[in-house]
């Protein structure tokens, strides 16, 4: 008996449960169906919640946060002994902005970086783009070959590109003074000059970062449909007309992005001078992440590479702002 | 046989002018294709070269004979065994947190409604946006409090969910027919079936893409590895190259160590590029476009 009760029990348990469990599918889910559909479809808070909440955990714990800690600690004297007690921090107000406008470092850094940027954008865009267009008038199976040429130092560290491209503009045996030699020429000593050092980083970064231009160009214009090109050509456009009247309006969007993005990177130039110059000669290429991190990290004046971080991102936004403003009201 | 079709298919195409135009047109992208190349060739060759050769007066640009006395040298001076080590295990572990976490959000972007998706998403976009340097001293300071200095936790968890992923997930997320999902839903699935078993499986590509992007992101990451690590052990491959090529007491000013070192550090990464190449440029041109 003791042991069939439960059995018995549970026959007419699990029969009925299934039983009122189709019928709760059946009859009242049929009636609630559409509405029910409706409902699941048009709002689920509870999975859309839950699917953002790895994101926006790490995010908050490590972009928020240390977003607002940054604009904080620019108002502080935060030093080395504050790592360990941050709290004891003490507010100066404005102190280190005034001090920024007053520091001869900073300036220069602030100069080479807009230097590095305002040479070095429109080369790594414009040759990103020479090369898109070459390459879309029909290489054919070549295209990927070269395409995969062209993009390939995008992939590779800064910091070994870095160091090879230190090696590469040796005076005494690199690359360029080899080449110099052979046919009996003598190379400057690029990175010791102060006039030639940040056009040397600017090259090197051109070459770094045209692949990823090429690559957003390419899609760009095989978005162009053939036919516009066609009708351009039946009207007599030339080459030269074609690339100025239809290639390089419609590629205004891309162009947008490309510019955009690599105007992002370059500002916050540092791997670059890191590895090839340190900042020098003379601080003829320190740049305002190299600056920073130097004060923050060498000489632990956490607060004032706080303000210096908040300027750059300062400087990042108004020019993102103007790039979209400038590039966006000539499509319309 | 395959000549004269060849030049069947070519003859009538090529007038004069336009034969000249395209020799004109591949030597401009050889010349091109030099310019990228050479800085890697002088790499890979000066990593061989022997002490001798790399500084022969007139030059010598294919090795005598071939050594791999920089590769020993670079061994015994730098522990790269470990920063080796280092590097692949913080990429590995970045990029499966982003595979998931990324996905999960940009599913929950492109295809749920909840209260709140419009500004989680002009969140992601705000993220996109804001430089990782303006985020730095704080981030130290969070990190050494917690005892997290040179430890991976410190490598990975900052770099875990990325705004890059969750946008490139949405875009290829929202492709997925809601048919589908829709008819998945009426048969009772739960949301995280749905998006584990239907969307994910629908999104490969991209989730390869992803994968791509992300390690090399990571292998390629420098100055927060540089400010979270103290314990040269610790050093990911980009942090122990550049400590090590920024300071000429150890590499006594040979050249051909650091071309060994910049060659193991950049070979992984180009051999799988070539190999994997059709998912980079798809990838970006997406990301860009959409």
């Amino acid at each position: 008996m003791a042991t069939t009760t439960p059995s018995r029990r549970g026959v007419p348990d699990r029969t009925s449960k299934v039983r009122s469990g189709a019928g709760a599918g059946s009859s009242p889910g049929r009636k609630r169906g559409p509405k029910l559909r409706r409902d699941r479809l048009s709002v689920q808070n509870g999975p859309g919640w839950l699917f953002s909440t790895p994101f926006l955990v790490l995010f908050l714990t490590f972009m928020a946060v240390p977003i607002v800690a940054t604009f904080v600690m620019s108002f502080t004297d935060f030093g080395l002994r504050n790592v360990a007690d941050p709290f004891s921090t003490e507010f100066i107000g404005l102190e280190n902005y005034t001090k920024l406008v007053d520091d001869e470092r900073f300036l220069t850094s602030l100069f080479n970086t807009s230097y590095f940027v305002i040479v070095g954008v429109p080369l790594t865009v414009g040759a990103g783009l020479f090369a898109a267009v070459l390459l879309n008038r029909g290489v054919g199976r070549l295209r990927t070959f070269f395409r995969v040429g062209f993009y390939a130092p995008v992939v590779t560290s800064i910091v070994a590109v870095a160091v090879v491209w230190r090696f590469v503009l040796d005076p005494a045996d690199g690359l360029i003074s080899n080449l110099a030699s052979e046919v009996g020429l003598s190379s400057p000593d690029f990175l010791g000059s102060k006039a030639l050092a940040m056009p040397s980083l600017i090259v090197m970064a051109a070459w770094r970062n045209l692949g990823t231009a090429m690559v957003l160009f390419l899609a760009g214009l095989q978005g162009i449909p053939a036919e516009v090109r066609e009708a351009a050509r039946l009207d007599g456009a030339g080459v030269w007309q074609e690339f100025r009247r239809i290639t390089v309006p419609l590629l205004r969007p891309t162009m947008l992005y490309v510019s955009v993005m690599t105007t992002i990177g370059f500002l916050n130039v540092f791997e670059e001078p890191f590895v090839m110059t340190e900042g020098g000669p003379d601080n003829a290429t320190l740049t305002v992440s190299l600056d920073m991190y130097h004060e923050g990290f060498r000489f632990f004046h956490m607060g004032y590479a706080s303000a210096m971080a908040y300027v750059l991102f300062t400087v990042i936004l108004a020019v993102t702002l103007l790039q979209l403003r400038l590039l966006k009201d000539k499509t319309k | 046989m395959t000549a004269p079709a060849h030049a069947t298919e070519t003859a009538p195409r090529l007038h004069k002018g336009e034969a000249t135009r395209r020799r004109l047109l591949l030597g401009v992208l050889w010349t091109g294709m030099i310019v990228m190349i050479a800085p890697f060739l002088w790499m890979a060759l000066s990593a061989f070269k022997s002490e001798k050769d790399l500084g022969a007066s007139p030059t010598v640009w294919i090795p005598d004979e071939w050594t791999l006395i920089h590769f020993e040298k670079l061994v015994k001076l730098l522990d790269i065994g470990s920063h080796f080590f280092n590097s692949t295990l913080v990429a590995v572990l970045v990029t499966v947190c982003n595979l998931v976490f990324c996905s999960m959000l940009g599913y929950a972007l492109a295809k749920l409604n909840f209260a709140g998706k419009r500004p989680v998403f002009a969140l992601v976009m705000c993220a996109l946006m804001v430089p990782g340097n303006l985020m730095l001293m704080p981030m130290f300071v969070m990190v050494s409090k917690m005892g997290l200095i040179d430890s991976y936790a410190a490598l990975v968890l900052p770099f875990a969910a990325g705004a890059f992923g969750v946008f490139l997930m949405r875009q290829f997320m929202t492709a997925i027919p809601d048919e589908l999902l829709e008819a998945a839903r009426i048969d009772g699935a739960g949301e995280w079936f749905i998006f584990w078993r239907i969307a994910m499986p629908l999104v490969k590509p991209a989730l390869a893409t992803l994968a791509i992007f992300t390690f090399l992101q990571s292998w390629n990451n420098f100055l927060w590895p540089l400010v979270a690590t103290n314990d040269p052990e610790k050093y990911t491959l980009p942090v122990a190259l550049a400590t090590f090529a920024i300071d000429p007491t150890k590499t006594n000013g040979s050249n051909g160590v650091l071309m060994a070192g910049a060659f193991l550090v950049v070979l992984p990464v180009l051999l799988v590029f070539i190999l994997l190449q059709r998912y980079f440029t798809q990838g970006i041109a997406t990301a860009g476009l959409k």
